[in-house]
């Protein structure tokens, strides 16, 4: 139910093709916009005028068989010229500043506002889904405004340009070719729509195709084992023969598109022969004259292509325009009140003046909650006094939803109902980025960005000495991991973190998180990724790290929390069960069992 | 595997040549029709200026035709231009027709080079994927997913790109080009002169734009692919930006790059709309040149009206595709490298079975013969192997992480091979080698389900139904009945419709290892792999499978690795690993009497209540 409802609000259709919403953006280009649309009607005058020069060259000199006046002849034509190659490079480049400048206006205000969405946005979009509404909707946009705008006013203006001028010339010869424009945009309309439509295909077939090759890579091992390589590669072949065929087709279209404009031109052409012909021999005609309306008639069918073209562009930039809209008028569910930010400033400008020293006691009183995006209530009147130091354990199997108090406590979300106390306060009464700024916060895949170790470092404290980074590195013994690396603390980590080892980038993430003395520490399931080595070093480090700080440790591994202050056993997204080790042991229910099984596998390797 | 690198080096021209004849099987066909069909419509193209050149000057006006003999016999056959000028329309239907024919023509042309194109495509993917799926296991494990796919995509785009755009286009312009200038040569050769030394001008000037311009392209290439690496990092590590409070931090960071990006953008547009103004300059005043030049030899030189008309469309038809050409050469360096990296996939040696490998009955004792075996360059994984497991059989292997549990079950599988030399010594079924079998006919009886099995983008049905030709739902059901998967399937909405993988939902990894077990099942294999298998199911469901499993199993011949003693106990034969080296053998009762045995110590612990010493203690 929920979900249709989602799926209808995606599609309410923005009036105008949604341009209205994009006025504020074009603004600031105003002036550059304009003088753009004023030099592209003066190019396309220019244009209208070349073959009035070779009309001219004809009926004055050729016919006239003198050379009398052919200097200002020349003149004027290098003018013209000189004007066309001036205003053509400006209209261009004005194009692309315009196009440019709003692309990148857009995307920073989507980023922006990204960075304030709270995080059931991102539990509902995919990354890939986001990521593509910041880079490739808002480029179609600044596409719009800019180069489709431009081409269409340029064309509109030679079309009209041209009718004009051939209506001046003869008006019954200029009837005869315009009879031929309705039919001509007609078939154009009709081929432009099938291919939208193809072109789409298209896409999602190569990425069909893709998505196959990925597939027999990564699933070598099973495709070998399974002997059935024969039928992964005829299915293959499928797609690849439906590829080739919806690509011959878009061809056809294309080239059906393309020819009927050429052969609508001829078809004005020879009209004018036939009727120009008659009236040239009539002597009303000159054969300059004649020469000239031909090449109207001929150079009137490429601009009603583009025309078209640019109306198609403009239904089809409606779904862009839509997306971003729908974007930028997400509200966040998590959002701080105007007299918290009044005192404690908000995420870009904080007042940090005013923040309070953090203790770190947490409670959780009658708290309940349920998911923005769930129907289901994971947690039902919770209540847990957590004082200063406490290391509290959430342990269950992967995607059970241990990270839901977690969640609470870094406010990422609100509680439904109850509140979340630090130090005795409602989280709420102070800003996301205060708490945020008190918690140290390791990941279970360890996330660091492309940049240097020391860039890294600084995530958790932007103001860290070196001397401070190396002190978090050796806590978390690390440090050797940086003396490894050829340039210590300004090596690089790549994109992801992808030059090191995971082992490697869990301890940086470790030393990141802890760098900023934090007052609450969570690890989410630190260790799970790391080979048995790495995970005894963090292991150690860790009863350092999480004495004299409040921690969540939520594990994958129970060994590693037997000794928590409290253990909470989370199944199905809901608390079962709750305790120390021992007492969870005694009840023999589900913590019981879900240790043993991990327990039978630590015997071995304790004996091998 | 050190051959293939070498070879990869020595790939020179020929070899090259060579691919590219291998994929142009079954497209040079609609290349040659292509290619017939650009010389037909280049004719064309060059008739219509001179119907107007000779209306303009012999029918309109009152000049010699020009035209050659049988042309004028055509026009005399009809009534001569007397008739013509009563009935102009004749002319009028003479342009359509050229123009008719010039567009189908025209159609035929792009068609063929679509059909040519595409069908050079698909074989090229075919080529690589049917190749792909054969190369050795240890060739997937080298080389990167990314890369490979990258390959299969953008360089087969390029190759394309190459034969079907660059080559075929190249040389319809010079044709084009060489029409129209004979044409041209044949109206006015003073002026044909000039408008030919314009051309390498125009040619050369574009040839040095496509170049600039593709290096600013690829500028702008680069801050794009920065700022979106950018945005996708800031998504996948939102929860590490909210719980560091940096979104400042980030919007700066992300400011910075979207700015690069416009400027490298504004910088490339400058560059351009310079360029393409200058070019367009240049053509501009070729075109009056050539206007005010005519004009002079009309008055001065006896050339017509009518010429100077059909010459300056002649003209138009080179400005162009000269403009053209020249960045076509620019770009074509790029084709080269495409191949040699497409042939470094299709030249990898495949996997090949020994000459007179055979397909025997798989039924039989499977005997381990003295195994030793180490991956390409690695230290030694399995040393000294020996051990028969007799037909019918189930043996149950025990070991530690790392032990060479899975790298035996590989050997079996064939997924790596023994040395030739026989220095590893070797696996034997039923008595033959199993080199001497061919690898797909094993891998067929021996069902494997591995560690972390791979379930492919389909529905459920349809991946449990994979080994087989048509999905059987009463197979498929009864299968998953076995691996206690059947009920957790019909409590799914859409049941065994339910579609599985990126775009489906993510199913946990116990009910993937139940989903793999059903599949394997379907295979009937007189010879059954359980890689840790069940290792994500809780020990109940476990029993529960292991219970059905042992009814259903017939007299197969079964191998289960696992970490759970329970799960092997039954077992005819106990394998415990330590680092490579079989440490202890023999039934579950023959291995329990072993004081301090390895197997003993582990079952005795986790038969025990986990926390027993705790308690007591306590």
């Amino acid at each position: 139910m929920s979900r249709e409802k989602k799926k209808d609000q995606q599609y309410t259709h923005l009036p105008y093709f949604g341009i209205p919403k994009l006025i504020t953006y074009l603004k600031p280009y105003r002036g550059k916009l304009l003088t753009m649309l004023v030099l592209g009607i003066v190019g396309s005058i220019i244009d209208i005028s070349i073959p009035l020069f070779q009309q001219y060259a004809i009926d004055n000199f050729v016919i006239a068989n003198t050379l009398k006046g052919l200097p200002m002849f020349i003149g004027l034509y290098i003018v013209a010229l000189g004007i066309q190659v001036a205003s053509n490079t400006r209209t261009m480049y004005l194009a692309s500043y315009v196009e440019m400048n709003i692309g990148h206006d857009i995307k920073k205000v989507c980023f922006n506002h990204l960075q304030t969405l709270s995080f059931s946005y991102f539990n509902q979009n995919s990354v890939g889904y986001i990521h593509s509404r910041v880079m490739s909707d808002t480029a179609r946009i600044g596409e719009l405004v800019s180069w489709v705008l431009m081409d269409s006013i340029w064309n509109l203006a030679y079309m009209v340009g041209a009718i004009v001028v051939m209506f001046s010339i003869d008006a019954k010869l200029a009837l005869c070719v315009l009879a031929v424009m309705p039919i001509a945009a007609l078939l154009i309309a009709l081929c432009l729509n099938k291919l939208t439509v193809l072109n789409r295909s298209v896409r999602e077939l190569n990425s069909k195709i893709s998505g196959d090759y990925n597939e027999a890579i990564v699933g070598a091992k099973t495709i070998k084992t399974l002997v059935v390589e024969d039928k992964i590669s005829s299915e293959f072949k499928q797609d690849t023969l439906k590829m080739k065929r919806t690509s011959v087709s878009v061809t056809r279209f294309r080239v059906l598109l393309w020819s009927s404009v050429s052969f609508f031109s001829f078809i004005a052409l020879a009209l004018v022969l036939w009727r120009g012909g008659i009236l040239t021999q009539e002597q009303a005609f000159k054969v300059g004259k004649l020469s000239a309306f031909m090449s109207y008639a001929q150079g009137l069918l490429n601009p009603l292509l583009w025309v078209i073209d640019a109306i198609s562009t403009l239904v089809n930039t409606r779904v862009n325009i839509e997306r971003v809209t729908k974007l930028l008028e997400t509200k966040s569910d998590v959002t701080d009140t105007p007299e918290v930010i009044e005192k404690y400033g908000d995420t870009f400008y904080p007042k940090k003046e005013n923040w309070e020293p953090i203790h770190g006691d947490i409670a959780f009183e009658n708290v309940s909650f349920t998911y923005p995006d769930g129907d289901e209530q994971v947690l039902e009147n919770f209540s847990l006094n957590i004082p200063m130091g406490t290391r509290v354990a959430i342990v269950g199997e992967t995607g059970a939803g241990k990270s839901t108090l977690v969640n609470l406590v870094c406010r990422l979300y609100e509680p439904t109902e109850g509140r979340v106390l630090v130090d005795g306060r409602d989280l709420r009464e102070r800003s996301q980025l205060w708490m945020h700024s008190n918690i140290g916060y390791v990941l279970q895949a360890p996330h660091l960005f492309s940049g240097s170790v020391r860039e890294n470092l600084r995530y958790g404290k932007p103001d860290a000495t070196d001397e401070e980074m190396w002190e978090a590195l050796r806590t978390v013994s690390a440090d050797k991991v940086v003396e490894r690396m050829d340039k210590g603390l300004d090596s690089e980590v790549g994109e992801g973190g992808d030059l090191l080892s995971t082992g490697e980038k869990q301890l940086i993430s470790f030393a990141r998180a802890i760098i900023g003395e934090p007052r609450v520490l969570i690890l989410d399931e630190a260790t799970s990724s790391v080979d048995t080595m790495t995970e005894q070093i963090i292991q150690k480090a860790l009863t350092k790290v999480t004495k004299g700080r409040t921690s969540f440790i939520i594990a994958h591994r129970l060994s590693t929390v037997r000794d928590a202050d409290v253990i909470i056993v989370v199944k199905d997204g809901k608390i079962v069960e709750q305790g120390t080790h021992k007492e969870l042991m005694r009840l023999k229910g589900y913590y019981n069992s879900l240790y043993t099984r991990q327990y039978e596998k630590e015997a071995i390797q304790g004996i091998i | 595997m050190k051959k293939e690198i070498s070879k990869e080096k020595k790939n020179g021209k020929g070899e090259r040549g060579k691919l590219l004849v291998k994929f142009l099987y079954g497209s040079k066909r609609f290349f040659l029709t292509s290619i017939i069909a650009s010389i037909i419509v280049a004719v064309t193209d060059t008739v219509n200026p001179q119907i107007i050149r000779y209306t303009v000057d012999t029918v309109l006006g009152n000049k010699k035709s020009g035209l050659p003999k049988y042309a004028n016999d055509l026009v005399s056959s009809i009534g001569g231009v007397d008739f013509l000028r009563k009935n102009l329309w004749t002319l009028a239907i003479a342009v359509m027709v050229v123009a008719t024919a010039a567009a189908i023509f025209r159609y035929i042309q792009r068609m063929s080079n679509a059909k040519a194109s595409q069908t050079l495509v698909e074989r090229m993917r075919n080529l690589l994927f049917d190749h792909i799926q054969t190369l050795p296991f240890s060739w997937h494990m080298k080389n990167q997913t990314g890369d490979v796919i990258q390959r299969c995509t953008s360089d087969v785009e390029t190759v394309k790109n190459f034969l079907s755009e660059q080559l075929i286009g190249i040389m319809q312009i010079v044709l084009q080009v060489g029409l129209s200038l004979t044409m041209m040569y044949s109206m006015h050769v003073k002026l044909s002169v000039v408008a030919t030394l314009t051309l390498p001008v125009i040619l050369i000037y574009s040839a040095l734009l496509g170049k600039k311009i593709g290096q600013g392209f690829k500028k702008c290439d680069e801050a794009e692919s920065a700022l979106s690496a950018a945005t996708q990092e800031n998504l996948t590590g939102v929860r590490v930006v909210r719980s560091f409070g940096r979104e400042k931090h980030e919007i700066d960071k992300f400011a910075k790059l979207n700015k690069s990006y416009l400027t490298s953008w504004l910088k490339l547009s400058r560059l351009t709309s310079m360029f393409w103004g200058l070019g367009d300059l240049f053509s501009g005043m070729q075109v009056m040149l050539i206007v005010i030049l005519g004009v002079n030899f009309c008055v001065n030189d006896g050339m017509t009206s009518g010429e100077l008309i059909a010459f300056i469309s002649y003209n138009a038809m080179l400005s162009w595709p000269i403009r053209r050409l020249g960045r076509m050469i620019s770009e074509m360096s790029k084709a080269g490298i495409s191949l040699e990296r497409l042939s470094y996939i299709l030249d990898s040696e495949s996997e090949t079975d020994r000459e007179g490998a055979s397909e025997p009955d798989l039924r039989g004792d499977i005997v381990f013969d003295n195994v030793s075996f180490g991956y390409d360059n690695c230290p030694e994984l399995l040393h000294n192997i020996s051990f028969t497991a007799k037909a019918g059989s189930t043996v149950g292997i025990i070991g530690g992480t790392g032990s060479g549990k899975s790298t035996l079950m590989h050997l079996l599988g064939r997924l790596y091979d023994l040395p030739d030399d026989g220095s590893g010594g070797r696996i034997t079924i039923n008595g033959t080698d199993i080199k001497d079998i061919k690898a797909k006919h094993i891998r067929k009886n021996v069902g494997t389900v591995l560690q972390e099995p791979y379930l492919f983008s389909r529905t459920l049905a349809e991946n449990i139904a994979i080994t087989k030709d048509a999905v059987n739902m009463e197979e498929v059901r009864e299968a998953a009945a076995i691996a206690c998967l059947d009920e957790t399937v019909m409590s799914f909405s859409d049941g065994y419709d339910t579609f599985v993988g990126e775009k489906g939902v993510t199913l946990s990894g116990g009910q993937k290892q139940r989903a793999a077990i059903a599949r394997m099942l379907t295979q009937n294999a007189p010879i059954m792999i359980f890689d840790d298998s069940l290792s994500a199911v809780d020990a109940e469901t476990d029993a529960k499978i292991r219970n059905a499993l042992s009814t259903n199993l017939g007299d197969s011949t079964v191998f289960i690795i696992s970490h759970r003693t329970a799960t092997i106990m039954n077992a005819d034969l106990i394998i415990v690993l330590d680092h490579g080296r079989i440490a202890e053998m023999g039934d579950h009762n023959t291995l329990m009497q072993k004081e301090d045995g390895i197997y003993k110590k582990i079952y005795t612990i986790q038969m025990s209540d986990p926390d027993g010493n705790e308690e007591v203690t306590a």
